[in-house]
């Protein structure tokens, strides 16, 4: 572990220097093994969070039952070695090379393989039009919030939209209510555009975003799913 | 073996006859899929059978007619949660192979909303698959792959495919949904085959 950050009071970014990386893909995840002293062993999969030009990183959210969660969270710190598996998937993946608008729609740690293509896209300068969509508990909660917004203010076709579904700070312009189909039909492409959709998030979360867009007129296929469950 | 500092883990282990390698028990009932969760009307459900000279189907009653199993069968999903004793309800593959003339060798499941997954049929007969309709004594939720799904628990979970429709029998292997995209041709838990190269 090459460096740590913290992103938020439950959410942690890992820098890893792994050696003979053979590079991903925005969207994949690795496995991360984390092994005790007696050789215990347990394995989580994560979402990495870097673009494939930036080497590898991955942001993880402490789940209060966890196993793995909470010590990538509060324990490690850098210089610590873990053991890495990947990159896995070829299906929840972007690689930026077509001009086909992009809806990205994150649920709280659900953003991380979001930001990779969003941050691919900058890596590789792709003009193909891309919003995320970004919904958080409260303002402390939202993961990447000032280089997400940073990169929207860039102007070149990125646009970021917040919701803050629990609590909002004063003078609030963002949505504050959970995704709704009002919600995705005021945010996401017209249907015509036929865009490719990539929704991350709990299971409710995911459900109501996809149902919501199919409402919308979105055809099944383009709406690319990943789920995370108790996966601790 | 490179040991992680600080860490001991938890340990929720289980019975290690029950618990393949890698895997953690969970009592929740996490859901994994690659897009949105397809409802299909019950009166427009159909179970087919296809790769043999005389396709079989099943409408949702006719698959209600058939004998109904319980069984009873611990699950291993390949994100590494495992959850024992599961109970379900549901038809098996066998009696529904039983209607078909074939000597295929594999089988690709096909589903609403897309998906495949490849399983030989060897992996399917004998008592170890079912067409599952109902879980926990309710209906089968469609979040879970309701109205029916694949049950084969001897393998990591994405071969029990939801929202399942039918099988096409083959004579060679063709790689389903996640074997192409990365996962296990075969998927066997005990032998840890979760990606290419396991």
């Amino acid at each position: 572990m090459s460096a740590v950050k913290a992103e938020t009071p439950r959410v942690r970014t890992l820098e890893l220097e792994v050696p003979n990386w053979a590079g991903h893909r925005a969207g994949q995840h690795l496995d991360v093994r984390l092994t005790a002293e007696d050789g215990y062993q347990a394995e989580r999969s994560y979402s990495i969070a870097s673009a494939p030009g930036e080497g590898v990183a991955i942001t993880v959210e402490r789940l209060g039952d966890g196993e793995v969660s909470p010590y990538l969270v509060d324990e490690a710190r850098e210089g610590d070695r873990v053991e890495v598996r990947g990159p896995i998937g070829g299906y929840f993946v972007w690689d930026g090379d077509d001009l086909q608008p992009v809806l990205l729609v994150g649920g709280g740690s659900g953003v991380v393989p979001l930001a990779a293509m969003a941050r691919q896209r900058a890596q590789v300068g792709s003009t193909a039009p891309m919003k995320l969509l970004v919904s958080s508990r409260t303002i402390e909660d939202v993961i990447y919030r000032d280089e997400l917004d940073a990169l929207a203010g860039n102007g070149f076709g990125f646009e970021v939209v917040h919701t803050l579904t629990r609590s909002q700070p004063p003078g609030w312009t963002g949505y504050s209510r959970r995704i709704d189909p009002g919600l995705l039909a005021d945010v996401a492409w017209p249907a015509p555009e036929s865009p490719r959709v990539y929704v991350c998030g709990s299971t409710r979360f995911v459900d109501a975003a996809a149902d919501g867009l199919l409402q919308l007129g979105y055809d099944a296929r383009w709406i690319r799913t990943e789920r995370f469950g108790a996966t601790g | 073996m490179i040991v992680s500092r600080g860490f001991r883990g938890r340990r929720r282990d289980g019975p290690p006859d029950r618990v393949p390698p890698g895997q953690y028990l969970t009592d929740d009932f996490p859901v994994l899929s690659a897009g949105p969760t397809p409802h299909t009307p019950l009166d427009e459900w159909t179970f087919t059978i296809h790769g043999v000279d005389e396709p079989k189907g099943w409408t949702w009653e006719e698959l209600q007619a058939l004998p109904r199993e319980t069984v009873t069968v611990d699950i291993h999903c390949v994100t590494r949660w495992s959850k024992l004793d599961t109970v379900w309800e549901g038809v098996s593959v066998d009696r529904l192979l039983e209607e078909v003339e074939h000597d295929a060798a594999y089988a690709l499941a096909f589903c609403d909303g897309g998906y495949t997954t490849n399983l030989p049929v060897e992996d399917l007969t004998g008592g170890k698959a079912w067409v599952a309709y109902s879980y926990g004594g309710e209906p089968l939720d469609p979040e879970h792959g309701g109205p029916a799904r694949l049950l084969v628990p001897h393998l990591y979970f994405w071969k029990s495919a939801k929202w399942v429709r039918g099988l096409t029998l083959r004579d060679e292997d063709e790689p389903g949904f996640w074997e192409t995209n990365g996962y296990h041709l075969r998927g066997d838990p005990w032998l840890e085959q979760r990606y290419w190269g396991d």
